[in-house]
């Protein structure tokens, strides 16, 4: 349980973040940069002191200002992954790891070492110094160091941002593993909202210091506020579900979307598996027939529930009986078709646009079953 | 070979040299830190007054240890009374001009290094659970130490060689306060002298040269063994 209401004046930046979230999962803070990310957590982290406001993790008040109560960062038991790593560059790997497990005398182990270096491979890594260790090594060797201080929450602070572009798909799986695997609620600190609908239960979208919108990826991924942060090019409505059978002959599962079903590539999925797919709104193409004769292997019947300006270009809004479905047209096409509210329409989706899109989960922790 | 006389000076220098190295490395460690972490009223004093015998020249430095120290002095006369402490015609005035004149070297080393340091990485070290004392000595104290090994290296070196204050605040008494540079000056003033001097030169000149070459050493060793993570510089 995260219940976090602080207040912060610096300069000319006022930090006025309150957000609650009762679940054990992943709460992505997200917004542009310089909109009060990182001096957030660092008051979640006691790096930072609120003016006003309280900060209250599970059973844990750590900072209160009404009541004088403030916690010092090294009694918080809060692990915290810059976004730099900051990895000790006078202790070889082991030893940073050992850092805060010696610190932790006291707390309960909910994180043994030898299942930490696991989790993140870090076995090959044990003996090295820091300065030899590439980018995604040294943010595997600082989760894992934060970590075994036992902490009784998570914050990752950009945790991919100083990863070259090209390596970071290298330290999502890891990050993946964490959250599946670990029943420790995480803060994860994005501008990047792929970034946030892989790893993210809940998202805290911060505008100016202040919060925008709250809710979970699904509503999120259609919430005006956000659609102004990520752009046209990689807004989409984002949809859970769980992979079907699997047609061995074609290499194909299917996910029941609303009252349809959708086909995408099963190479690395299971029978049975959940799924968040994220249907980019540029990816999809509407007909108001029912289409035929036509190479695309998924259509989705549904009905406009809106209709947005979208810059230049038109947002529809479908719902697929209960799964509602974000599609871009031209301002042509629109007119052209002459769609309208509540009109029938069928969404179709080529499969090998879903290609990056789909990502496996291992379904979230139940609520309260959180260490510490 | 050295005579008799020059060995004892040579020995009386590498002596005052490491007991004024050991007085002054903890005081120094503590002023560079307190100079470049707290920020408190008379801070550029301290700055100044640290840094004076650098500029000063060294026989006034050694005068004003005279009057400070001096039998007669506020400390110096303290001392006595106190505690009995002679300092001036004594080894241990020697040791305590020698402090004085290598102190700002030692400051100087120090304070670079610690300015470079990242203090993102006490914030880290924080977040895991280490309090004030435990930080300093698990990561400020060893991330300083390229620059306090290689501050003592050259503050050693220097002090084999200090001669104005040394020469204004406890004399040249031969086996109590010649060190190496006042008995090359001795031997300079006395007629045939010249083998003497040449040999306590070359002495000299070995000892500072072997100084500077392994303070270099030191901290560049260091820091490639620590990475560049850990200085912005």
């Amino acid at each position: 349980m995260l219940d976090v209401q602080v207040y912060k004046q610096r300069g000319a930046f006022t930090a006025q973040v309150s957000f609650y979230s009762a679940s054990a999962g992943v709460t992505a803070l997200f917004g542009r940069s310089g909109c009060g990310k990182t001096t957030t957590v660092h008051m979640l982290a006691g790096l930072l002191r609120p003016d006003r406001g309280h900060i209250r993790i599970g059973d844990a008040l750590l900072f209160d200002a009404a009541r004088g109560i403030d916690v010092p960062a090294e009694e918080r038991g809060i692990g915290y992954v810059f976004q730099d790593a900051r990895l000790f560059p006078h202790l070889s790997v082991r030893e940073n790891l050992r850092y805060g497990a010696r610190r932790a005398r006291g707390r309960a182990t909910h994180f043994r070492f030898d299942d930490v270096v696991e989790l993140l491979g870090l076995a090959a890594l044990l003996e090295r110094q820091p300065a030899g260790l590439s980018g995604g090594e040294r943010q595997r060797v600082a989760i894992g160091r934060a970590l075994l201080a036992q902490p009784r929450v998570l914050l990752l602070d950009e945790p991919l941002a100083a990863i070259d572009v090209a390596r970071r798909g290298e330290l999502l799986p890891y990050l993946e593993d964490l959250r599946d695997r670990l029943s420790l609620p995480m803060v994860f600190v994005s501008h990047q909202f792929e970034e946030v609908l892989r790893l993210a239960d809940e998202v805290v979208l911060l505008q100016e210091g202040a919060v925008a919108a709250h809710g979970d990826v699904i509503s999120m991924s259609q919430s005006p506020a956000l659609r102004a942060i990520v752009g046209a090019e990689s807004l989409g409505a984002v949809i859970d579900g769980v992979t079907g059978a699997i047609d061995a002959a074609s290499g194909l599962a299917q996910i029941r979307v609303g009252s349809g079903q959708l086909r995408v590539e099963a190479a690395e999925l299971r029978p049975a598996q959940p799924v968040r797919v994220q249907l980019l709104a540029r990816d999809l193409i509407l007909a108001i027939a029912p289409p035929s004769g036509l190479s695309v292997r998924n259509s989705l019947a549904g009905r406009i529930t809106r209709l947005e300006p979208d810059g230049t270009a038109w947002l529809v809004f479908v719902d697929c009986g209960g799964v509602t479905l974000m599609v871009r047209v031209t301002a042509d096409a629109r007119a052209g078709l002459s769609l309208q509210i509540a009109q029938p329409v069928w969404v179709l989706i080529k499969t090998v646009s879903l290609r990056g899109h789909v990502f496996s989960r291992l379904p979230s922790p139940p609520p309260g079953s959180k260490p510490g | 070979m050295l005579s008799a006389d020059e060995w004892q000076a040579l020995r009386l220098s590498l002596q005052v040299a490491l007991w004024s190295l050991l007085w002054n490395l903890p005081v120094a460690t503590a002023v560079a830190f307190v100079l470049v972490r707290r920020r408190f009223l008379g801070r550029t004093l301290l700055d100044a007054l640290v840094h004076l015998p650098l500029v000063l020249p060294p026989v006034l430095t050694g005068y004003l240890l005279l009057i400070v120290f001096g039998a007669r002095g506020p400390i110096g006369g303290w001392l006595q009374r106190s505690f009995g402490v002679h300092l001036i015609f004594t080894t241990a005035g020697t040791v305590l001009a020698v402090a004085v004149m290598t102190f700002p070297l030692m400051v100087r080393a120090i304070r670079l290094t610690l300015e470079g340091i990242d203090r993102g990485l006490e914030e880290a070290a924080r977040t895991l659970g280490a309090g004030p004392l435990d930080r300093f000595c698990s990561i400020t104290l060893p991330l300083m130490l390229p620059g306090v090994l290689a501050g003592a290296v050259t503050a050693f070196a220097a002090g084999l060689g200090e001669f104005g204050a040394v020469i204004t605040f406890v004399s040249n008494i031969p086996g109590v306060t010649r060190t190496l540079p006042l008995a090359l000056y001795t031997a300079l003033q006395v007629p045939n002298g010249n083998a003497s001097a040449a040999r306590l030169a070359l002495t000299s000149f070995t000892l500072g040269l072997a100084g500077l070459v392994l303070s270099e050493w030191l901290a560049r060793s260091l820091r490639r063994r620590l990475g560049r993570e850990a200085f912005h510089a």
